[in-house]
């Protein structure tokens, strides 16, 4: 193996990937007849060109870190967690039962309790896969996506059964008091032109929170070596004396955590009461935003916010070009993960070839 | 329970159970071969479009369903040079391809037909239609073997007598013929494949064709046998239920038969009661449709008879040099 500078590495590859992902969807835009030059810059425009964009950019992103920061802390001990969604779910559901089950006086009480239980609810449906893979050795990816179902339904149970209000058609609980209400960006920061309705709030700041803690935690902290080690060579940490299976299970609820602390974004921020999925997809975009920002916290805070303007942009895009249906994010996403993730090595490996040249032509 | 009750849910078991088949099949050549497939979702929900969309267009069902399984070969052949070719991520590429068909599907359709994502309606021969076995109208009135032939084996389409052929056809070439056996090592060992002199590569990329082509049939069936046309999001979860049968069956041909039918009898069920009770406890219809998934997480927790993987799936194989 031959090393590539850091520069080439952390970020032209994953530029070049980017581009490519975005012509391949600019191809798509082109054969539906419209114009992908104009269609980007509606999208821009639409996602960072206002503080009206920027209420509904941050929001996004503030989902999407959370859920990438799930999927690269499980990374780090190699392990794929695709139950973001789930987890999400669940987090959703504790930090709903917070709201619900007190008056909260004010949010500067509410929030705490919100994270609190929101991360242990997503801990808990991260609790089982972890177990089963750590004692039983059950493929972590295929208990996760069954409990992303399982959460789904169990959500739909729910909501329908026993937490709808009485003489209530929508399956949705009741609205949260008043005193659990965050502050959106319109009550922080009028005075920069968020909208009253732009649903960026006081969370953004948890998930920036969230990001520093998780690099803390991964590259400065005696558990943080432990999971990296794990993730490297299985054998060798078991040798140095790690145990798989807390570390396993660690991981695991850290991630879980993450994930489940979404919830307080879309559901105590956003909706102020819990819908029937108020996840929709994120816990899935968390895998595109941890691959993009090749699980650093960093570049998950960076990936995020490019996803959360791919959604708004995206929503204003359809906006502007009727023809050009809200789906379309998704096929760019999907192109993002495919070239970011799957076809990394097809841009790696002549890069590679390249520099192993360059060594052996200077040596 | 009478005959009036049992036979149209065992009718639409067989019918539910029908794409769960052919995807689960497909899983089982891509997995067996060691290329794990979180991407059937995706191939179902593409297939089904397409197989929707060119049926509407030719007014040929037919046609359809070759539209179907190109658009499903195609994915396969994405999965297939990111996995085998550039040696990445399986999963990742599985996770991007059903986005991309989520996305597509949409995209595209609202394009071709303005509909909101969905085909136009379709009928006649725009669609798969019952075929009568031979004497099911005359067998009719027998006691006990009537309504069985007549009313539960009679009156499908092909494509769901096909599924059953396609489980002992899988069975016969997984376990009778020689590419079989290769398929199977593949997945285990791929370097005492390499070392006969067999190409691990070609293997590999055959069971993915394979898989691509059997999705494509099960989205067919899908938009234009189950359905009389394609509606957004129309695969909702087949896919994901399929691989769970898959490892219900510990990967085989015959097993998956079971685990299909099983859950294709229980999304049935689901269907036909809005309530069960079952010794006094009323059993919600959302635990119903997450059972397949309880049933598997406890199969994979090895509680009720370990599922063991095939040993090489999800590792790009890198030739010694």
């Amino acid at each position: 193996m031959t090393k590539i500078p850091a520069w080439v590495d952390i970020a032209l590859i994953p530029f070049i990937n980017l581009l490519l992902a975005l012509i391949v969807s600019g191809l798509v835009i082109l054969y539906i007849g419209e114009n992908p030059f104009e269609a980007i810059s509606i999208m821009v425009n639409g996602a960072i060109g206002s503080a009206y964009g920027w209420g509904y950019t941050l929001y996004y992103a503030t989902n999407f870190i959370f859920t990438g920061l799930a999927v690269a802390v499980a990374y780090q001990a190699r392990f794929f967690n695709i139950g973001g969604e789930g987890q999400a779910a669940i987090g959703s559901l504790g930090v709903a039962l917070v709201c619900l089950a007190v008056p909260w006086p004010h949010w500067l009480l509410a929030l705490p309790a919100a994270i609190i239980i929101g991360a242990l609810f997503g801990a808990a449906w991260a609790a089982i896969p972890a177990y089963l893979q750590a004692k039983r050795g059950s493929h972590i990816v295929i208990t996760t996506i069954m409990f992303n179902f399982i959460a789904s339904a169990l959500l739909v149970y729910l909501l329908v059964n026993v937490m709808k209000p009485a003489g209530v058609m929508a399956p949705e609980t009741a609205r949260f008091p008043e005193g659990a209400h965050l502050p959106n960006g319109y009550d922080m920061f009028s005075w920069l032109g968020f909208s009253r309705s732009a649903p960026m709030n006081v969370t953004f700041f948890v998930a920036v929170a969230c990001c520093v803690l998780v690099y803390l935690l991964i590259w400065r902290t005696r558990l943080g070596y432990q999971i990296r080690a794990f993730g490297q060579s299985e054998k060798a940490a078991v040798y140095a004396g790690i145990n798989p299976v807390k570390i396993t299970m660690i991981t695991m609820l850290i991630s879980g955590g993450l994930a489940g602390l979404m919830g307080i974004n879309a559901v105590m921020g956003e909706a102020e009461r819990l819908v029937i999925d108020p996840v929709q997809g994120a816990g899935f975009v968390g895998i595109a935003v941890a691959l993009m920002g090749r699980n650093h916290p960093l570049g998950v805070f960076l990936a995020g916010l490019l996803f959360g303007m791919l959604y708004q942009g995206g929503g204003e895009l359809e906006f502007e070009i009727p023809a050009v249906s809200r789906e379309m994010i998704l096929v760019i996403q999907a192109m993002v993960i495919l070239f970011t993730g799957a076809l990394d090595n097809m841009i790696r490996r002549p890069f590679e070839k390249f520099f192993a040249r360059q060594q052996k032509a200077g040596a | 329970m009478d005959w009036a009750t049992i036979i149209p849910i065992l009718d639409a078991t067989l019918r539910a159970a029908t794409p769960l088949l052919f995807v689960c099949l497909a899983g089982l050549f891509s997995e067996r071969s060691g290329i794990i497939d979180i991407g059937l979702e995706g191939k179902l929900l593409i297939s089904a479009f397409f197989s929707a969309s060119i049926a509407a267009m030719t007014n040929s069902v037919w046609l359809g369903l070759l539209a179907g399984i190109g658009a499903s070969l195609g994915l396969s052949l994405i999965h297939g040079v990111a996995s085998i070719t550039f040696r990445g991520n399986q999963l990742i590429s599985g996770v991007a391809l059903n986005f991309l068909a989520s996305g597509l599907t949409v995209v595209i359709g609202e394009n071709w037909f303005g509909l909101g994502g969905r085909t136009p309606q379709l009928e006649g021969p725009g669609r798969f239609q019952p075929i009568d076995l031979p004497g099911a109208y005359a067998l009719q009135d027998v006691p006990v073997i009537g309504p069985i032939y007549s009313g539960l084996i009679s009156g499908h389409t092909i494509l769901v007598y096909g599924a059953f052929v396609t489980v002992a056809l899988t069975w016969w070439v997984l376990y009778r013929t020689r590419f079989g056996l290769h398929l199977r090592a593949v997945g285990e060992n791929p370097e005492s494949v390499d070392t006969a002199g067999i190409s691990v590569t070609r293997l590999r990329y055959a069971a993915i064709v394979i898989a691509g082509v059997l999705c494509g049939i099960g989205g067919a069936y899908l938009a234009t046998g189950l359905a009389a046309g394609f509606v957004k999001e129309m695969s909702a979860g087949r896919g994901y239920i399929a691989l769970a049968a898959l490892i219900f069956a510990k990967w085989r041909p015959w097993y998956a038969l079971g685990a299909c039918l099983l859950f294709g009898f229980l999304d049935a069920i689901g269907n036909r009661f809005q309530n069960i009770e079952l010794l006094g406890i009323n059993i919600p219809t959302q635990f119903m449709q997450a059972l397949p998934y309880i049933l598997t997480v406890v199969i994979l927790a090895g509680f009720v008879g370990k599922a063991i993987p095939p040993r090489a799936g999800g590792q790009p194989y890198v030739k010694e040099r």
